[in-house]
């Protein structure tokens, strides 16, 4: 791991660098645009699905914020923890975890990651060290630090990657983490996904402080803001704080600047924020256009490309399928797991 | 006329201390403010500071006395012209002393409902120690941190996290010694920040850590009811099966003395209404190190609510190299045909008191201990209804939603067929608790209600 850039504590919050973020290879690029394509095709199926009752309950969709979680996965490394709130199916898909299992738990199948027991909210995989999957705003950042509590506890060397939204980070439980956090020098990366609304609310009407790298200042955690839709600034500030927290240098928090283009979630109504806004980010700024143009400036065959778009929907298809053939589970799975 | 010191109490729950040191001697010249001795008791040292001036007059209590009681004159201060001969006008030290003390100071009122100690006549052996097994007498404090203290010492895994249970060695001394053993590493001092610290010791179990979480009283443990129910104890069954939690959540739970509303709370009802969560609330030493031993083993959350006011009673305890007693089992502490009453925790109080009363009127009470309230030990409560055909619950919680409600509920499913009478109920008042002392003593239940409420389901 190179050191991180900016080590002095004192430097704490940085703006998003001024130039553009390091170059990705051609192999990192192929990379993101296909873990950014499952996850977007996939939250589109899913999307699909709930409106033809297939899913049931509360489904957030994560098309937006792609560039955040892929970017930040390739920044870590084999045994360091993930763990996010309610809007989850992304996180799960980016540490490698099935689209067929995370599919059938949006359908309440057996073959779920939770048995059919958790849905949308609540999936779990020790063997990709992702931790749910929460569905109490807030909740996952102690429970993150908690991991982090562990880590440093087995002296190990992994980092808690512990993300929420602008909305959670008004949550008191968040700065009670920050504050043991740092008193104890945890290694937990606090990802900030500020998509601009907390449920229907914008940032200016929930928060004080709209800076989110500032909101460790009390606690002398080192704070950015990073362009999430770029995933090649995710990534290098994922390694930064990375860098920070294996040092040994406590927690670092990253703000990433990102948006959600569809409703919170699926009965959102959709009047906060104008049609406008949305499409201009779209256009603008969309993560995955971002680096599909980058690879057609660099001479990929927009065939290449193609069959990418198409390996991802084959995978989509099939968790579909899957998803909507493996049958509900047992009626005797009521009673298990309640207690071990 | 000379100046009484007496001796003070130091908590809420103090009820005598030992005098330890004397700092001055007599003769001295005592300004406000100086420390003059030390008072010890089994949870604290203290420093006692003269609030009068004058002169160490004369000490009356030496020093290494043990058990001096609260409001027992330990020595007087002559004030300016008074002289050694003036200590003939002091009021005369020992038991009478404080009804000629002054008023504010003399109101000798027993520290609330446990002036008593608690009654520990077992008149049933405990059949999980093997026969013959050598005793060692120890506070249900000492009982509490043993088991840690063992299974810290068995799993590396296992370490304790809360306000004050390093340095200050416990906030109600359950802690003692811990740090000196275990390390800053393992014995962790939190800040004030029971949410935020429930859900860092939640997601370390997660991991695999077995946390034992400690809160100062489970009072404050509502502001992390959240990471208790919603993360600790749903977990396993939303992962389905995949991710567990074997974590403790202990310390004080239900009425201490005087410290009023909020800080007075019995919880049992509530945790116990928890499907993924097991809830111990034992009663003698005994059973306080054994299960608190399992429920670190145990690989799920476990609820362990802990008495304040039981902390200091003492009790035989099996001197085993791995004394376990398994959660979910209740124990007949007393055996009787007449009626059975049920309780755990400091309710025990009540109903063994109770079950001595009753005796004396011919009414053999059967007294079931139920430490473990879920998994709740439903057989052998319907086994004993069904031999007594009456029953009687015993808890300081509140009636409604009660354990108690909850173990009526039982026999009705269980053993209607049996009684010869509705199960009667004894609870807290249902009022928050007060602090007057008359007014607490009123709130919480008495030996005398379980006596009325088991004469009346007597008939009798």
């Amino acid at each position: 791991m190179a050191a991180p850039k900016k080590a002095a504590a004192g430097a704490a919050q940085d703006k998003t660098d001024g130039g553009s973020p390091p170059e990705f290879t051609r192999e990192q690029e192929l990379k993101a645009l296909r873990e950014m394509l499952l996850i977007r095709r996939f939250e589109e199926k899913a999307g699909q699905l709930y409106g033809m009752g297939a899913i049931g309950g509360f489904c957030h969709l994560y098309i937006g914020q792609e560039a955040v979680v892929v970017g930040m996965q390739m920044a870590l490394k084999e045994g360091d923890q993930v763990i996010t709130g309610y809007r989850d199916h992304g996180h799960m898909l980016a540490t490698g975890m099935e689209a067929n299992g995370v599919m059938a738990e949006l359908t309440g199948r057996r073959g779920g990651y939770s048995k059919g027991k958790g849905g949308s909210m609540h999936m779990f995989s020790k063997e990709k060290h992702f931790y749910g999957g929460h569905g109490i705003v807030g909740a996952q950042v102690s429970l993150g630090t908690g991991l982090a509590f562990a880590n440093h506890y087995r002296g190990n060397g992994n980092v808690s990657v512990t993300y929420f939204g602008d909305g959670a980070a008004n949550q008191g439980q968040v700065y009670e983490s920050f504050n043991m956090a740092e008193l104890w020098k945890l290694p937990v990366i606090y990802v900030i996904e500020n998509n601009r609304y907390a449920m229907g609310t914008a940032v200016s009407r929930a928060s004080a402080q709209q800076d989110f790298s500032k909101r460790g200042v009390s606690f002398n955690i080192p704070g950015k803001q990073v362009d999430g839709m770029d995933v090649r600034a995710v990534k290098a500030a994922g390694e930064e704080a990375a860098a920070w927290c294996r040092a040994g240098k406590g927690p670092f928090i990253l703000e990433m600047q990102t948006y959600r283009y569809r409703g919170h979630s699926m009965s959102d109504p959709a009047k906060y924020r104008t049609r406008e806004e949305v499409e201009k980010i779209r256009h603008d700024q969309d993560p995955i256009e971002q680096v599909r143009n980058r690879l057609l400036a660099a001479k990929v065959s927009e065939a290449d490309l193609k069959a990418i778009d198409a390996e991802v929907r084959d995978i989509v298809n099939a968790s579909a399928d899957f998803a909507q053939h493996d049958p509900e589970p047992d009626a005797a799975e009521l009673w298990t797991d309640v207690y071990r | 006329m000379p100046i009484q010191v007496l001796m003070p109490a130091l908590s809420p729950t103090m009820e005598k201390g030992n005098l330890a040191k004397w700092l001055k001697k007599e003769g001295e010249t005592i300004k406000s403010g100086d420390v003059i001795a030390e008072i010890e008791t089994d949870k604290a040292t203290m420093e006692v500071e003269a609030t009068d001036e004058g002169t160490l007059g004369k000490i009356l209590i030496p020093e290494g006395t043990a058990d001096v009681a609260v409001n027992t004159p330990i020595a007087t201060i002559l004030a300016d012209g008074e002289s050694a001969a003036d200590l003939a006008k002091a009021p005369a030290p020992a038991a009478k002393s404080a009804e000629s003390a002054p008023p504010a100071a003399a109101k000798a009122e027993a520290p609330a409902p446990k002036a008593a100690p608690a009654p520990q006549a077992v008149a049933e052996p405990d059949p999980e120690v093997p026969a013959g097994t050598e005793m060692v007498t120890q506070t249900i404090r000492e009982a509490l941190r043993d088991a840690m203290a063992e299974e810290m010492r068995r799993d590396a895994d296992v370490f304790v996290m809360g306000e004050e249970v390093a340095e200050y060695q416990g906030a109600y001394k359950v802690t003692q010694g811990l740090l000196q053993e275990f390390g800053a590493k393992r014995v962790i001092d939190t800040p004030i920040t029971e949410h935020g610290f429930a859900g860092v010791g939640v997601g370390a179990a997660m991991t695999g850590l077995k946390p034992i979480v400690e809160f100062m009283t489970f009072n404050f443990a509502m502001q992390a009811i959240d990471q208790i129910i919603n993360s600790a104890a749903k977990t396993l069954y939303m992962s389905g099966g995949q991710m567990g939690c074997s974590i403790v959540f202990r310390g004080p739970n239900g009425a201490a003395a005087r410290v009023a509303a909020q800080h007075s709370q019995d919880y049992s009802a509530w945790y116990s209404n928890i499907p993924g969560l097991k809830v111990v609330a034992p009663f003698s030493a005994a059973d306080y190190k054994g299960l608190l031993k399992a429920a670190i083993r145990d690989p799920n959350p476990v609820i362990f609510l802990e008495n304040e006011v039981l902390y200091g009673h003492t009790g035989e305890v099996p001197k085993l190299d791995d004394f376990i007693i398994p959660i979910g089992k209740a124990r007949i502490v007393r055996s009787g045909s007449h009626v059975t009453i049920i309780s755990w925790s400091n309710g025990m109080t009540y109903a063994l008191k109770a079950a001595d009363e009753l005796a004396k009127d011919g009414i053999e009470a059967e007294v079931i201990d139920l430490r473990t309230l879920r998994p709740m030990d439903t057989e052998t409560i319907v086994n004993s209804v069904k031999k007594t055909g009456r029953a009687v619950t015993v808890e300081e919680g509140w009636a409604q939603s009660g354990v108690g409600a909850e173990i009526a509920a039982r026999i009705m499913e269980n053993a209607f067929d049996y009684l010869d009478a509705p199960v009667a109920r004894v609870s807290g008042k249902d009022v928050p608790m007060p602090y007057a002392s008359n007014l607490e003593k009123l709130a919480l239940p008495s030996a005398a209600e379980v006596v009325g409420a088991a004469k009346a389901v007597c008939y009798r």
